[in-house]
């Protein structure tokens, strides 16, 4: 699977309660709204600046704070194709493979906002087209990686009618 | 030979019915699942589209409304009936507005010892303290763990600490906690299950034992652990459920990513900054900072034991005339017992605001949201920017003992000058 996008960029321990603040709890059963406040806390102008295909670049425990689901749905119903980070926090990966929404680990220093990255997700190759270099990123264990071909674990259950663990 | 084995690999040992190592991603049974009003109904809406509207076991799968709870707008309203269809439907436990915070109702009356129990809330680790492997999800698991009854997993490594020493007067576990966090950081256990031992957990009472382990999502953790023991032995013939009691403990020659040791004697009570848990300081080294809310509750330090040394510090004395002060039991038997102690009636003259068991301003709902460049110090467990309702808010954490010391004189304040 190759994404091409391009780049914002965030820092380091981007909570929960940045992408999905809780003052919105009530449009948690209203998603399309919700993600209209995607990412407020860390950037309110965000949600109207993301194009489909975008990536989120961003430093370490990306994710960190609450076990909300709504936090990766929302940054996936804006159009954002994938997002690297130094380090996820584990709810957050989790429920993000589950939903269908691809994240690499990577030293994301040397990307800055605006360049255009071409991603190669089977291999982890992430490449600054903007700039001109290539990173290796840390590899994605093969279960989660075929929970994003099958396109999240509802399309996964369907599909086998179990979890699927096994090579 | 069979290698040794932590508390989190022996228990989903048992629930994949063969030997597991850290690392590997297995299908383990479960035991006890459960969703909030927050997440609950996402994974009723999954349930609905994969047409799986069970559950596996109805008195093992919990509904709680505990969030919005009781409903302070028409929309939580219709997420809360959503909660309530579901329930008659399933025969899954509803846990009605003013029951209590789900973790503290958790441990109550259905976590224990060799459990696996998963939660659509990331607090869900508090579980850990009765020696259950207990971790939060999101909702689309938690809806396949309700509909299947398992859950994929990938088995943690495990970091141990080592807790030596003894407990200072006016030190309590929030402090230990708070100090762990700051001296591992936000990510220090990432993926991670935290074991805690030593003579100091074991002296610890069961529910100063739930305050660490609520925490271990706050370093990043998958679950925070403790082995069985007699106090949980009793707590647990206490509440009526001595025959769920069995010996849980790693192996002696269990194998750790990292052990750390940590003497506690010469703690002092902590306190996180904005905006990150991790951002501890010691109470001494804290300068005057004016506090115009405490908030007393929530999962983390709202049970009977934290509720008597707020009360202890705050009796005969009346909260500063600028910081609003509110206490919020953990469940209604927190409430009942502090009720019946009188506990209650000596926070209403020192000029408290008791809001019904639920989780209260914790997550920024309501009942005490800020108002902007306002402070608040509150004994939950996280103090993320906007958490409380506010972005333009700040949140500080410490003990319930440190929060009544701080109500009373306005600014953060060291709780040992009042024991
Ligand atoms: S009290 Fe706070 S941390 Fe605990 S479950 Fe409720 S919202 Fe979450």
């Amino acid at each position: 699977m190759i994404i091409k996008g391009r780049v914002w960029k965030f820092g380091d321990d981007i909570s929960t309660d940045h992408i999905a603040p809780g003052r919105y709890f009530h449009l948690r059963t209203n998603l399309p709204e919700l993600a209209k406040h995607v990412l407020e806390d860390a950037d309110p102008e965000f949600a109207k600046k993301v194009k489909p295909g975008d990536i989120i670049v961003a430093g370490r425990n990306f994710g960190l704070g609450s076990s909300r689901e709504h936090a990766p749905r929302i940054i996936k119903i804006a159009g954002v194709s994938c997002i690297i980070a130094k380090s996820f926090a584990r709810i957050f990966y989790r429920n993000s493979f589950n939903i269908g929404l691809p994240l690499l680990t990577a030293d994301t220093d040397k990307i800055d906002e605006g360049d255009e990255l071409e991603i190669d997700l089977e291999k982890g190759i992430i490449k600054d087209l903007t700039k001109g270099f290539e990173l290796q990123s840390q590899p994605i264990p093969p279960f989660m990686l075929r929970l994003i071909q099958d396109g999240g674990i509802e399309e996964h259950i369907k599909k086998y009618g179990d979890f699927k663990v096994e090579e | 030979m069979r290698m040794g084995m932590t508390i989190s690999e022996k228990i989903i040992s048992e629930h994949t019915g063969r030997d597991v190592k850290a690392g590997e991603i297995v299908v383990a049974k479960v035991d006890v699942a459960m969703v909030q009003d927050g997440t609950g109904p996402l994974a009723v809406e999954e349930l609905k589209k994969l047409n799986m509207e069970r559950v596996f076991d109805p008195e093992n799968t919990i509904l709680f409304i505990d969030h919005a709870s009781p409903s302070p707008r028409k929309e939580l309203s219709n997420a809360h009936n959503i909660l309530r269809e579901f329930s008659k439907k399933t025969g899954a436990y509803l846990s009605e507005v003013g029951e209590g915070v789900c973790h503290q109702r958790l441990v109550e009356d259905w976590a224990s010892p060799g459990q696996i129990i998963v939660g659509a809330d990331s607090h869900t680790c508090t579980s850990g303290a009765l020696g259950a492997f207990a971790t939060g999800m999101g909702s689309t698991d938690v809806a396949l763990a309700f509909a299947l009854g398992k859950v994929w997993l990938r088995v943690p490594e495990t970091y141990r600490f080592i807790l030596k020493g003894r407990l200072p007067e006016g030190v309590y576990s929030k402090d230990i906690i708070l100090h762990i966090i700051g001296m591992i950081g936000a990510d220090g256990a990432t993926y991670k299950a935290m074991e805690f031992e030593g003579e100091v957990v074991e002296n610890l009472s069961m529910e100063s034992r739930f305050t660490i382990t609520n925490m271990a999502i706050e370093a990043g953790a998958k679950t925070g652990l403790i082995a069985t023991d007699s106090t949980t032995k009793s707590y647990l013939e206490m509440r009526g459920r001595g025959d769920k009691f069995r010996e849980i403990k790693p192996d002696p020659d269990a194998v750790y990513e990292k052990t750390f040791e940590i003497d506690v004697s010469k703690l002092e009570p902590v306190v996180s900054f904005p905006h990150t848990v991790d951002n501890t300081r010691k109470i001494s080294e804290v300068e005057d900072v004016k506090i115009d809310q405490v908030y007393i509750g929530t999962c983390t330090n709202g049970r009977l034991e934290d509720l008597r040394i707020a009360a202890d510090i705050l009796k005969g004395r009346h909260r500063h005339p600028d910081t609003r002060l509110i206490v919020i039991p953990a469940s209604r038997e927190v409430f009942i017992k502090a009720m019946k102690e009188g506990l209650l009636e000596i926070f209403m003259e020192a000029g408290a605001s008791i809001e019904s068991p639920g989780c209260g301003p914790c997550v920024g709902i309501h009942k005490g949201v800020l108002a902007d460049g306002e402070r608040v110090l509150s004994t939950q467990n996280r103090n993320f920017k906007g958490r409380m309702g506010n972005p333009e808010g700040f949140i500080y954490l410490a003990s319930p003992a440190t929060a009544a010391a701080t109500a009373i004189e306005g600014k953060i304040a060291d709780p040992r000058k009042y024991l």
